[in-house]
C-alpha cells in the first residue's frame, strides 16, 4: 500500500507539471489532433485520479493490505464494530484531503455545467425572439445582421446553428458549406463537453499553470478537428477564405460602426506577416498526418495512462511483486 | 391557439415596431389585426405574456399611467448586437457556451492571413 501511494504521488506530480508542459510544446499534435485530444483527456483524468488515489491509499495504508480490505476495516471502525488500530491523525488528514479534493473537483464541474446551461438557455430565448429559421437548412437560425458570423448553441436535446444574414450574403455557397461543416462537427463530436470539462479543471486548479495550458491546447485541437471535417467537403483555400472573412468581421465592431483598427490595417500591408496559430499554419502548409505506428504509440500511452492508476487503486499490492 | 413563446415573439415585434408605448389593450387589438390566430385573444393572456417579458428584462412597464403602458427595453438591433457579441467572444464569458467558427484566431492573425491569401490570389 505504501509503495503504491508513493508511486501514485509521483505519477500525479509528473502529470501535473512536466507532462502537460511537454505535450503543449510537442509538434506532432497538429498532425494527429484526434490522438492528441484523447491523450490530453487521459492526462487530466489520470492526473486527478492519482492525486486523489495517492492520498487515499496512503491514508488507508495502516488499515489493510489492499484498498477493499482497508475500506472494509475503515467502515467497521466507523461503525465501532471492530477495535482495529486507529489510523492516526496524519492518515486521517490525508483521507479527508482526498475526499475534499474529489468533492471540490465534482462540485466545480457541476457548477460550470449549471452556469453554461443557464447562459445557453438565455441565449436561446433571445434567439427565439430575434432570429428566423433558415429556409434551406434544418436546425439553423438566421440572425438579421450584416456582420458575417456563424456559431452554434450546443444543447442536450437539440443543438442549433446560427448564421447571420451577412454570412449568407458575403460568403460563397462553398464557403458557407465550409463554415457549416466546421460547426456541425463541433456539435456532432460534442466538443462543448470537452471544453466544459477542461474549463472546470482549470477553474478547480487555478494555481496549476498547466491546467490553463491544457485548456488552450484542447481549444486549438478541437478547431483543428473541425477544420479536418470541413476539409472533407471543401478545399483548403475555400476554408481559409471563409475563416479570413469571418475573423476579420469579428475583429471589427459588431455594431458595424468601426472598421478594424488602424494597427490591424497597417499589418495587412505586410505580405506574409506572422501567422502564429497552429490551426492556421497547418491549413496554409499541410502537414502529413502522423504515421500509423506513431499514432499507435500515442494511443498505447493514452490507454496506459488510464489503466495504470485505476489498476493500482484496485490492487495496490501489484507493485510489491 | 398560439403558444406563449410565439405570443412573446409577436408582442415583442409589435413593441419594437411601435414608436410609442402600448397598452395591453392596444396589443390585443394589434394581435387580432395580425390575424395569425383568428380566435379571440383575452387581454389577460396578453398581460401574462407582458409580465413574463418584463421578468426577462425585455419589456419596461410604465406604472404612472392607467392602464399601464409598455415599451421594449432596448431595440431589436441592440439585442442582436448583444447576441453577436456573445458569439464573437467579446463578452466576458470565455466558456463553452457557444461553439465559434473562428475560435482561437486573433484580429492581427486574420489580417496576416488575408495578406497571405491575397498574394496567393494575385500570383
Amino acid at each position: 500500500m505504501l509503495l503504491t501511494s508513493y508511486f501514485l504521488a509521483a505519477l500525479a506530480i509528473a502529470l501535473a507539471w512536466p507532462t502537460p508542459l511537454a505535450l503543449s510544446k510537442a509538434k506532432w499534435t497538429s498532425r494527429a489532433p484526434v490522438q492528441a485530444v484523447l491523450l490530453w483527456q487521459a492526462i487530466a483524468l489520470a492526473g486527478g485520479l492519482s492525486m486523489i488515489g495517492s492520498m487515499l491509499v496512503w491514508g488507508l495504508s495502516p488499515l489493510g493490505d489492499d484498498l477493499i480490505s482497508a475500506l472494509l476495516a475503515g467502515w467497521n471502525l466507523i461503525l465501532g464494530q471492530q477495535d482495529a488500530e486507529y489510523p492516526g491523525i496524519v492518515h486521517l488528514f490525508a483521507l479527508s484531503t482526498a475526499f475534499l479534493f474529489a468533492l471540490h473537483l465534482v462540485l466545480t464541474l457541476a457548477r460550470a455545467a449549471w452556469r453554461t446551461t443557464r447562459q445557453r438557455a438565455k441565449h436561446r430565448q433571445l434567439l427565439k425572439l430575434l432570429s428566423n429559421p433558415s429556409e434551406t437548412r434544418p436546425n439553423t437560425l438566421v440572425l438579421e445582421h450584416d456582420l458575417p458570423v456563424a456559431y452554434c448553441v450546443p444543447g442536450i436535446a437539440q443543438s442549433v446553428t446560427v448564421l447571420s444574414r451577412g454570412l449568407l450574403t458575403q460568403l460563397s455557397a462553398e464557403e458557407q458549406a465550409a463554415v457549416i461543416a466546421h460547426e456541425s462537427s463541433h456539435l456532432d463530436q460534442r466538443h462543448d463537453l470537452l471544453i466544459l470539462a477542461f474549463t472546470a479543471w482549470h477553474e478547480a486548479l487555478p494555481w496549476l499553470p498547466t491546467s490553463k495550458l491544457a485548456l488552450e491546447a484542447v481549444r486549438q485541437l478541437i478547431e483543428m478537428l473541425a477544420d479536418d471535417k470541413a476539409l472533407e467537403q471543401v478545399n483548403r483555400k475555400t476554408l481559409l477564405t471563409a475563416i479570413v472573412t469571418v475573423a476579420a468581421a469579428a475583429a471589427s465592431d459588431p455594431a458595424g460602426m468601426q472598421q478594424p483598427s488602424s494597427t490591424n490595417a497597417a499589418q495587412v500591408g505586410i505580405p506574409g506577416g506572422e501567422v502564429s496559430s497552429r490551426r492556421l499554419k497547418r491549413l496554409l502548409t499541410p502537414e502529413p498526418p502522423l504515421r500509423k505506428p506513431q499514432r499507435g504509440v500515442v494511443l498505447a500511452c493514452t490507454i496506459l495512462l488510464l489503466t495504470c492508476p485505476t489498476v493500482l487503486l484496485i490492487a495496490p499490492r501489484l507493485l510489491v511483486w | 391557439m398560439a403558444s406563449l413563446g410565439d405570443l412573446e415573439r409577436s408582442v415583442m415585434d409589435l413593441l419594437w415596431d411601435s414608436a410609442e408605448p402600448l397598452t395591453a389593450n392596444d396589443l390585443r387589438d394589434d394581435l387580432a389585426a395580425l390575424g395569425t390566430d383568428a380566435k379571440e385573444l383575452a387581454v389577460t393572456t396578453v398581460l401574462t405574456v407582458l409580465a413574463r417579458l418584463e421578468k426577462k428584462g425585455l419589456v419596461i412597464r410604465e406604472r404612472t399611467t392607467r392602464p399601464h403602458r409598455y415599451t421594449a427595453s432596448s431595440s431589436r438591433e441592440d439585442h442582436t448586437v448583444g447576441l453577436l457579441n456573445e458569439a464573437l467572444g467579446t463578452a466576458q464569458d470565455r466558456e463553452a457556451v457557444l461553439a465559434r467558427f473562428i475560435g482561437g484566431i486573433s484580429a492581427d492573425e486574420a489580417a496576416s492571413l488575408r495578406a497571405i491569401l491575397d498574394t496567393v490570389k494575385s500570383a
